[in-house]
């Protein structure tokens, strides 16, 4: 009924605008969490070895994070912002949860970053090594404690927990602040962004050492950058496989349409198949045209309930299965969402009859709907949809995003292990494939870092709260030529924003370190 | 301790290389841009700029979410 063209417009464009600097943050983000880290490995060697090359290594590549942390810092304000202006009704909706969490983040990270990163670039021969060993050690664990806080937040979204609902105030209230730090999904999403993270950031060293490798420059601060990297890239990789691992199971059991969906699965079953590659395409057959049959696929017997379960035989419910109705591997029956969206119009009309009950002071009329509203709330943004398929995410998109992250992360495993076994050779320069894989390698570490948030974020709609509230609930009612423009202007400030880190980096390392 | 403090930040930005101060320029000329054009002019907070109390704010969303289906 809502989702006439003016709204949808809205809905779009304010999605888009989010997506786009959420995108364009998370180009800066990634390296910063990562490149703290191997900064201050590389540090504590030449802390404990006194070894000078390792002094001008930690030099360089602070140098590069310098400049991704400046033109990075603050970028994510733009999307606080978006909250506030595009998306009121679900900063109300979410209250103090997503408050709290972002509070804590902008206290920790202006702290501890604005002091910390401070000395770690002015106090070379200011203070002692060991402070200043310190300090690297502490922007890492600021940055990195600064995402924890973010993706917590993110991370409740996607399966709300610890808070309840005040149909008074319309807000949602933290009522167990442990049980949103420490739910399932928040570890797993911390973690495997974490992770990834240091993985595009040990890509990004082992491409830029290539470089010099090519050019036949500074090649043993070349060779150490890039053994180091290998070796951190490689135990990164296999945690990001490991949490993408518990991702997955936590995927199924509290987003089971975005498990579908990755899969492009209708119809699931016990020992369901992995889809390896297949293209998803148009079926008249089929009830939807967002659903869609798969082409050309290449399967692995087996897998997907071995993914989701670790059992070979477990059940994982398809798009069909969640439209009619299912019981899921736990023995929790979800009853079709034909039967949710019902439940979900029930509270919405119980918590409007509630609210007028108790301005009436009918205390008996406010208790019994206050009853039906509290039985209903799971299903409470059910009730915002027109149809059951609205439910439905983009499936192709989402399909894609999965298989070019994992077939990425496959291949910068290879990267990292030729690369550490050739540097270990000292033969890195003379298979000039491997250097001009790695230098590859960086644009891709961002893609395969991009398509996850979109596995992530496009996999859950209609989603901004799961199940609570959907996109166009969430959105506020401005005008759409407003938020068209305001796009336009966010993207050209990013994209002058890229153009200046790219340009003031490039320089930088062609300048290189200052001695081997 | 303070002395030692105001030393380290002023050395620091005094002895800066020219990338540097790059950078900073830029993080002035964004955070300018950011607080007083994006946030002041084009996005303010809609609840904020509409309703002054908590209160009111709340009917509004109250409102949104009992009126839209």
């Amino acid at each position: 009924m809502f989702l006439d063209l003016t709204t949808t417009t809205l809905v779009e464009w304010s999605r888009w605008q989010f997506a786009m600097t959420a995108i364009y943050h998370y180009m800066f983000v990634p390296l910063t969490l990562g490149l703290a880290l191997m900064l201050a490995i590389m540090e504590t060697i030449w802390v404990k070895t006194g070894d000078q090359s390792w002094l001008n290594a930690t030099k360089f590549w602070m140098k590069l994070f310098g400049i991704n942390f400046a033109i990075g810092v603050a970028t994510g304000l733009i999307l606080e912002f978006q909250f506030g202006t595009n998306w009121s009704n679900y900063s109300w909706f979410v209250g103090d949860i997503f408050g709290a969490p972002l509070a804590i983040e902008g206290i920790i990270a202006f702290f501890l970053e604005s002091t910390f990163v401070a000395v770690m670039f002015f106090g070379w021969n200011k203070v002692s090594k060991r402070f200043h060993l310190i300090s690297t050690w502490m922007v890492f664990v600021g940055a990195n404690i600064s995402a924890l806080w973010i993706l917590v937040a993110n991370a409740w979204m996607q399966n709300p927990v610890g808070m309840e609902f005040n149909p008074l105030t319309a807000r949602n209230e933290m009522d167990d602040f442990w049980a949103i730090l420490f739910s399932p999904t928040a570890i797993s999403k911390f973690t495997h962004t974490v992770t990834s993270a240091y993985t595009l950031s040990a890509c990004f060293v082992v491409g830029v050492s290539s470089w010099f490798i090519l050019k036949k420059r500074n090649l043993e601060f070349a060779r150490k950058s890039i053994m180091l990297a290998s070796v951190f890239g490689l135990i990164s990789i296999l945690l990001t496989m490991y949490t993408g691992d518990s991702s997955a199971q936590d995927v199924t059991k509290t987003q089971p349409m975005k498990f579908a969906a990755m899969e492009g699965l209708n119809e699931g079953g016990n020992g369901v198949e992995f889809t390896v590659i297949g293209i998803p395409t148009n079926d008249p057959s089929l009830p939807t045209p967002k659903m869609k049959k798969m082409e050309y696929a290449i399967h692995v017997p087996k897998m997907l309930s071995f993914l989701g379960y670790h059992d070979f035989n477990a059940y994982i419910p398809g798009i069909q299965n969640i439209l009619d109705g299912y019981t899921s591997q736990e023995g929790i029956t979800y009853p079709s969402l034909e039967q949710r969206m019902a439940n979900g119009r029930t509270a919405i009309d119980a918590l409007k009859t509630y609210k007028q009950a108790v301005k009436d002071e009918n205390h008996t009329l406010a208790d019994s709907t206050l009853q039906v509203f509290k039985d209903n709330y799971s299903d409470f943004g059910y009730g915002y949809l027109s149809s059951p398929y609205d439910a439905i995410p983009h499936v192709p998109l989402v399909f894609y995003s999965f298989r070019i992250m994992v077939g990425l992360g496959m291949l910068f495993t290879l990267l990292f292990i030729l690369a550490l076994w050739y540097a270990k050779k000292r033969k890195f320069e003379k298979f000039k494939l491997i250097p001009y894989l790695a230098l590859a390698c960086v644009p891709l570490a961002y893609i395969a870092s991009q398509c996850g948030w979109i596995v992530a974020e496009v996999g859950r709609q209609p989603w901004v709260v799961q199940d609570l509230m959907p996109t166009n609930v969430a959105v506020t009612k401005i005008a759409s030529n407003w938020v068209i423009t305001t796009f336009w202007m966010f993207a050209i400030l990013f994209t002058i924003l890229l153009i200046a880190e790219l340009k003031i980096m490039f320089h930088q390392i062609k300048k290189g370190p200052e001695k081997d | 301790m303070l002395r030692k403090t105001w030393n380290l930040y002023y050395d620091g930005f005094r002895n800066m290389p020219q990338w540097g101060r790059t950078l900073w320029l830029i993080i002035i000329i964004k955070l300018c841009i950011m607080f007083l054009v994006f946030k002041l002019w084009l996005m303010p907070n809609y609840l904020n700029s509409h309703y002054n109390s908590a209160e009111e704010k709340s009917n509004h969303v109250f409102e949104e979410l009992t009126t839209k289906p």
